[in-house]
């Protein structure tokens, strides 16, 4: 098997599917239906790319290995998704966070897969893309709302943005399946992404007339395999119909 | 209870497919006419409904008032000959 | 308007939905007519958004990614059909904000099924197969109504609705074709929900205090009655399909019906859960008023980022 496409793959897909799932969780308890269903939306889409890239990895690993084998059958340390996205909701501000400094570098990085010379990943990309585009635009427009609105808002925002900004950093990190995958130009460089990344999301943070957090101090490790304490839980419930009931067809 | 001012509602008009006029869809609340387009397509394009969105405050529609029906719109009634079945043809033309 | 003209004008009324003419918002209405309408179209909105509850519980942990989408989906579209119904319900000049409020403060009443607890992944089956089936029965018709916001909200409804009992039915087939614990799983589930189903179907006609005005208006087509029958006669016989078993010792075909006879049903249960005293009333509750307040200041930032863009946009005109 190619195992380290299959596990670059993974590295892509697990964002989209914990994300996915943080968003899930919230449908029914938005701020306003029209809310609601937008964040559902999103939900959808994540878990649409969550299928194409698991359905090929599953194809790649062979031996009847299925979607939901690669979704709900591994260990907490087999996960490879950034800490960014396990991130709790702890309020709606943290959700458009979250979800802003997620959909930027998301946007950034398919722009550059849908170049890869995997004609596979290469069409989940095209395909993507265009559902990203919009998440960048809603979440960037809540982005804008919530820190030009009221004074609570804000405050609220800027929280956000100071609590999970250590965790922007680690988005162009390279594992070395990244980087041998960037040099049979399957894979893209996220190194090369930083720069225009925190130009974008500095300009818009500054059009929300919110600060630029200072800290220097990054986290890692999601892409190692290495969670916050959050994604266990998220397992638990992503995982419990499964480990419960072994073997069987739903 | 809050006197705050909530979000006002919308008028959404969607064109299913091009050839087509916009139609009305429904309507729905939002703060901003960019909230109000992205949550039309949200909520009223979810299985490829539509190729083309219009959003106006439903504020902004001014409607007639059905108890001036009598004299809007019966006078066209009896205008017959507005339409083509008013005219009489002889039988060998066929189309016209 | 002396009292004679407006007898006069509820007279012309009733003649149009007679001759099944449609009655549009600025049209002249009873004042009952406005007020049975907002009544029956805000309770189907608040059961809509309250519905997404239970199934949203499941969302997490759904087993399989394909169930997983469907059912986000069909949640999703729970909330599309409570806007369109409270947009229905703003037509006759009540906000949607007075709605809510009448639903945070108990004043307005939701379909009481959705007060029963989901505790397993097969009542997600069961809710999809029984109390989608039980709704579109009753909503099927009302594509037809007086009203014609209402009537147009219910063809858009229906028809997305269409995909939700095939959904639930599936999983419930799958259950009950796959292995023991599983097949346990969906008679169990059918088992809860199966008499929580009839009752949503409403009263029994003696005690609907609705019934003969509503059919007047179109708002109802059949009495309760007629639904309950309808819907047991066509769910028996999909439970035999499957293999699965309709919790009623007394349920029997009767040749001369051609309708099945069924058992008594526990109203003292319906009467007690639509007071309040259901296993999950307080939950729902909590989680609606919940996500309303929690909800305040994002509402109220968007709306001042709104009037501050329109004054920057002013300026520049300037």
């Amino acid at each position: 098997m190619k195992q380290n496409l299959y596990k670059y793959i993974l590295g892509i897909a697990d964002n989209s599917l914990i994300l996915g799932q943080r968003m899930g969780a919230l449908t029914g308890h938005g701020p306003s239906l029209e809310t609601d269903i937008a964040c559902t939306n999103i939900s959808l889409d994540l878990f649409g790319q969550v299928r194409n890239y698991y359905q090929y990895a599953a194809k790649l690993k062979g031996d009847n290995t299925t979607e939901d084998d690669i979704a709900f059958l591994r260990k907490e340390r087999e996960y490879f998704n950034v800490l960014l996205v396990e991130q709790p909701d702890t309020n709606f501000a943290y959700t458009i966070a979250r979800q802003f400094l997620f959909d930027s570098y998301h946007f950034l990085f398919l722009t550059e897969l849908q170049k890869s010379y995997d004609i596979t990943l290469s069409a989940i990309a095209k395909k993507s893309i265009k559902e990203v585009s919009y998440h960048k635009r809603f979440s960037s427009d809540w982005i804008k709302r919530l820190g030009d609105g009221t004074e609570i808002s804000h405050e609220n925002i800027q929280e956000a943005i100071n609590e999970l900004w250590t965790y922007t950093d680690e988005l162009f990190h390279q594992t070395e399946e990244d980087k041998i995958m960037v040099k049979e130009n399957i894979g893209v460089d996220v190194t090369r992404l930083k720069e225009v990344y925190y130009d974008a999301v500095n300009g818009i943070l500054k059009e929300a007339t919110l600060d630029i957090p200072e800290s220097k101090w990054f986290q890692k490790g999601g892409k190692h395999g290495i969670h916050t304490e959050h994604l266990g839980y998220i397992l638990s419930d992503l995982q419990y119909m499964q480990r419960t009931y072994p073997n069987m067809e739903w | 209870m809050s006197t705050k001012k909530n979000w006002p509602l919308w008028e959404v008009f969607v064109r299913s497919k091009n050839g087509l006029e916009h139609r009305h869809f429904g309507s729905l609340h939002a703060a901003d006419e960019e909230m109000a387009l992205e949550n039309a397509r949200d909520v009223y394009t979810r299985r490829s409904e539509g190729v083309s969105i219009w959003v106006v405050e439903s504020k902004h529609i001014t409607a007639s008032n059905p108890e001036n029906n009598g004299e809007l719109f019966e006078p066209a009634q009896d205008k017959v000959y507005r339409h083509p079945t008013f005219y009489d043809l002889p039988d060998e033309v066929k189309h016209m | 308007m002396s009292e004679e003209q407006i007898r006069d004008l509820e007279a012309q009324f009733e003649a149009r939905i007679a001759r099944d003419e449609k009655i549009e918002p600025k049209d002249w209405m009873p004042e009952k007519y406005r007020k049975t309408h907002i009544r029956q179209m805000s309770q189907h909105a608040h059961s809509e958004i309250v519905g997404m509850l239970p199934e949203g519980n499941w969302i997490t942990r759904a087993p399989s990614l394909r169930r997983k989408v469907a059912l986000l989906a069909k949640v999703q579209d729970e909330a599309g059909h409570g806007l369109y119904l409270y947009s229905a319900c703003e037509t006759l000049g009540i906000s949607r904000d007075e709605l809510y409020e009448q639903l945070h403060t108990g004043k307005a009443k939701y379909s009481s099924i959705f007060n029963y607890p989901t505790v397993t992944w097969a009542d997600m089956g069961a809710i999809g197969w029984l109390v989608d089936g039980a709704a579109i029965i009753n909503q099927v018709p009302l594509c037809n109504t007086s009203y014609g916001p209402y009537a147009r909200a219910m063809i858009r409804v229906c028809k997305e609705e269409s995909f939700h009992q095939r959904q639930g039915f599936e999983i419930m087939i799958k259950l009950a074709n796959g292995t023991k614990e599983q097949k346990e799983m969906a008679q169990d589930a059918l088992n809860r929900w199966w008499w929580p189903s009839l009752m949503m179907l409403g009263p029994t006609d003696d005690k609907s205090v609705h019934t003969e005005q509503s059919m007047k208006w179109k708002l109802k087509r059949k009495t309760n009655d007629d639904l309950r029958q309808q819907f047991i006669d066509q769910t028996v016989p999909q439970a035999e399909l499957i293999g699965l078993t309709i919790p009623d010792p007394n349920l029997k075909w009767n040749e001369e019906r051609g309708s099945y006879d069924f058992g008594k049903i526990n109203w003292d249960e319906f009467w007690q859960v639509v007071k309040g005293h259901g296993p999950c009333n307080k939950e729902r509750m909590k989680a609606r008023v919940g996500a309303w307040e929690r909800g305040e200041w994002v509402r109220d930032a968007a709306m001042a980022y709104a009037s501050k863009n329109q004054e920057r946009k002013q300026d520049q005109a300037i």
